[in-house]
């Protein structure tokens, strides 16, 4: 009885020093597969997460509709730091995020895109921060992290032009994802589908990495898993079942 | 020109030239232009200027450079401008101001002088004896004793110079080099709300500075308030003891009067100032006031407000950053994609616009970029393109989207004209990576375009 008070009281602390205690909203993905596999239950607001595409632009540039599609989801002003602005507005709207919710703060530098998501990620009711950088140091996201869990916004640390085998450094972000374009099937007609994405969930604080591939974001900036491919997964769980 | 000189007398003058207009000087009048002509440049471009009578201006620019992006750029405006307005003008910018008052005179370049920091003392070396500010009799005398140029006087030995010309000379040759300070008072309107703090005892730590600064933003904002303004800009001076005055200017994207708002914003600051041997006054004044209307949030500012305080984040963000750093995009009506948004300031009003549903990429490249393509002509997509040194296969495509050069302008990104046509084609390697090229012209009239390929930007 009285071990289980002790064990009580440290669980209290270590949520306490994790910051679980102060409970905040969630973004789910909307999508059963993809929210049951993430701790939070989708994307936990009033913490850091970290997303990258790769040195291939076309990578940034779907890491950064997935990104606009979790910003479209939630209500506020959003702001958007980066180094200077090669953003093109009208794409972010088609994902859902309308140009009125948008600020962009064309920081300059690294140091100077931290430094405003610290400033932003002081005053509640945003949607959402995002800091465009090259590279950040541990100590900065645990800067970030602590600031997003005081004001309850989510923060999004988006490294641009970041190599896939570039050993992470040490991070207080709760979740670690990596946006990569994918092949889709050719339709047989000159034109293109919805695009698909490779969604990497690299790390999650209490949870384990996962991949999915997905399609795109629709207007309302909901992503989706392919049809031909939903019921894979569960067939393969089935096959391993019966083993 | 004709021969003619400052000092020569009427008569003489006219014997030069006999059709020759005299008006007679009005110092009074010059020195009232000079004073407006200050307050115009205080409000463009820095706290700290004063009229230097009979024929200049001061202005401490330091650490204003960063509202029109570099030094440069702010001289260029104020050359422009000051020009603009008829005036003859020699700009010179220097660490001190017995320098650039030489540099000004003295250099006659018709365009600004800058001399580099830490180059005054050369620069001053160089120079005449006329150019250190001295009563045109010592001028003489020093030049009877064999010193043209100021090196001469900073290598002889000072005794017999000062029993000779006074301790004014050395003074001026001091302030030129930087060795004795030179405050410049500010001037600024009597009328603008302003509040002002004594002290007893100079202070120096930037929390005490913060106190006082939390004090005058009170006074302050009670003017405003009975005044039923807000401030736009704010100019914060620091009186230190050794007579220097240190100032900083802060602006807000909307009136305000929210005196911790404001109180805030000028605490940001503390760390750009040097309290030498200490502060003993501050004084905060209110240079550009907007009229605001009294609402119910300052009667409740203490009662929690709901929803993010969007204009203390953008001001905080803006005095950091400047104003330019801070955006929103809008539609605008263009036919080219990369003319086709507009930058509106973070708190304009909203639009509620937004653009058409074509596909866009959500990275664009600021130029679009030459690229090696193998394409069937007429308009199939892509099959294959080299960007940046690397290949890439294209697996399927989509286009080709026509755009038409606008015929009210030309230049543009690639020298285009109002024939200029676009045919863009969407296409996915074999990656999955979605890029956005285009080709220009359309193949049948070479003035729409040379039939090259470029990439613009990446889909998502």
């Amino acid at each position: 009885m009285r071990q289980s008070v002790v064990l009580e009281d440290i669980r209290a602390k270590i949520a306490q020093i994790e910051g679980v205690g102060a409970r905040h909203d969630v973004i789910p993905f909307g999508i059963d597969d993809l929210d049951s596999r993430i701790p939070a239950r989708g994307i936990a607001t009033g913490a850091l997460h970290e997303l990258a595409g790769s040195p291939e632009l076309a990578d940034d540039a779907s890491a950064t509709i997935f990104l606009a599609g979790i910003l479209a989801r939630s209500d506020g002003p959003v702001f958007w730091c980066l180094r200077w602005r090669d953003l093109f507005a009208p794409a972010l709207h088609l994902a859902g995020l309308h140009p009125d919710r948008l600020i962009h703060v064309e920081a300059g530098s690294d140091t100077n895109v931290l430094l405003a998501m610290e400033e932003c990620l002081r005053h509640p009711g945003l949607a959402g921060v995002v800091g465009e950088v090259k590279k950040y140091s541990t100590t900065a996201s645990k800067r970030l992290q602590l600031a997003a869990e005081a004001s309850g916004v989510p923060a999004f640390i988006f490294r641009r032009a970041c190599k896939a085998g570039e050993p992470a450094e040490g991070s207080a972000a709760l979740t670690r994802w990596r946006i990569t374009a994918s092949p889709t099937e050719d339709l047989g007609i000159p034109a293109i589908g919805r695009a698909r994405w490779r969604v990497a969930l690299e790390r999650a604080r209490g949870g384990n990495p996962y991949n999915w591939i997905v399609e795109g974001c629709d207007a309302t900036g909901r992503i989706a898993l392919p049809a031909a491919l939903v019921d894979r997964p569960a067939a393969q769980e089935d096959a391993q079942a019966a083993a | 020109m004709l021969g003619i000189q400052t000092g020569m007398t009427i008569t003489k003058a006219r014997a030069f030239a006999p059709e020759l207009d005299v008006v007679d000087a009005e110092p009074e009048a010059d020195l009232d232009g000079l004073r407006r002509l200050a307050l115009w440049a205080g409000a463009r471009y820095s706290p700290v200027v004063a009229p230097d009578p009979p024929d200049g201006l001061w202005l401490d620019i330091t650490g204003c450079a960063a509202i029109f992006s570099s030094e440069r750029a702010l001289l260029k405006d104020l050359h422009r401008r000051v020009a603009a307005f008829g005036l003859s003008l020699q700009i010179a910018v220097a660490d001190t101001a017995g320098c650039a008052h030489a540099a000004a005179r003295h250099v006659p370049a018709g365009r600004p002088v800058t001399v580099e920091p830490g180059a005054h003392r050369k620069a001053i070396a160089l120079l005449p004896v006329s150019a250190l500010r001295l009563p045109s009799a010592d001028v003489e005398g020093l030049r009877k004793l064999g010193f043209e140029r100021i090196e001469q006087l900073i290598g002889s030995p000072r005794g017999p110079l000062a029993k000779r010309f006074g301790r004014e000379l050395h003074r001026r040759l001091d302030q030129a080099l930087g060795t004795l300070p030179e405050p410049i008072e500010p001037l600024f309107p009597e009328e603008l709300p302003q509040a002002r703090r004594g002290f007893m005892e100079p202070l120096a730590t930037a929390d005490a500075l913060a106190q006082v600064i939390g004090d005058l933003a009170h006074d302050i904002a009670g003017q405003l308030n009975r005044a039923g303004t807000g401030a736009r800009r704010l100019d914060c001076y620091f009186h230190r003891v050794d007579g220097q005055t240190q100032a900083t200017r802060v602006g807000t994207a909307s009136p305000s009067r929210d005196p911790r708002h404001l109180a805030k914003l000028l605490a940001a600051r503390i760390e750009s100032i040097d309290p030498g041997l200490g502060i003993e006054a501050m004084t905060l004044v209110a240079a550009l006031a907007e009229r605001q209307p009294g609402s119910q949030a300052d009667a409740l500012e203490n009662i929690g407000r709901r929803g993010p305080d969007l204009p203390a984040l953008v001001d905080t963000l803006a005095n950091r950053f400047g104003q330019r750093a801070l955006q929103r995009a809008a539609p605008r009506p263009s036919a080219m994609p990369e003319r086709s948004v507009a930058a509106l300031p973070a708190l304009a009003p909203e639009t509620g616009e937004s653009w058409s549903d074509w596909p866009r990429p959500s990275r664009m490249l600021a130029r679009p970029e030459p690229v090696d393509v193998v394409a069937l002509l007429p308009d199939d997509a892509p099959r294959f393109f080299i960007w940046r040194r690397k290949r890439y296969r294209v697996t399927q495509g989509d286009g080709p989207e026509r755009l038409q050069g606008e015929w009210w302008r030309e230049g543009g990104i690639e020298g285009e004209t109002h024939l200029t046509v676009r045919d863009y084609y969407q296409v996915e390697t074999e990656t999955g990576g979605r890029y956005w090229l285009f080709r220009l012209g359309d193949g049948v009239n070479p003035a729409t375009g040379s039939m090259r390929w470029f990439i613009h930007g990446a889909f998502a």
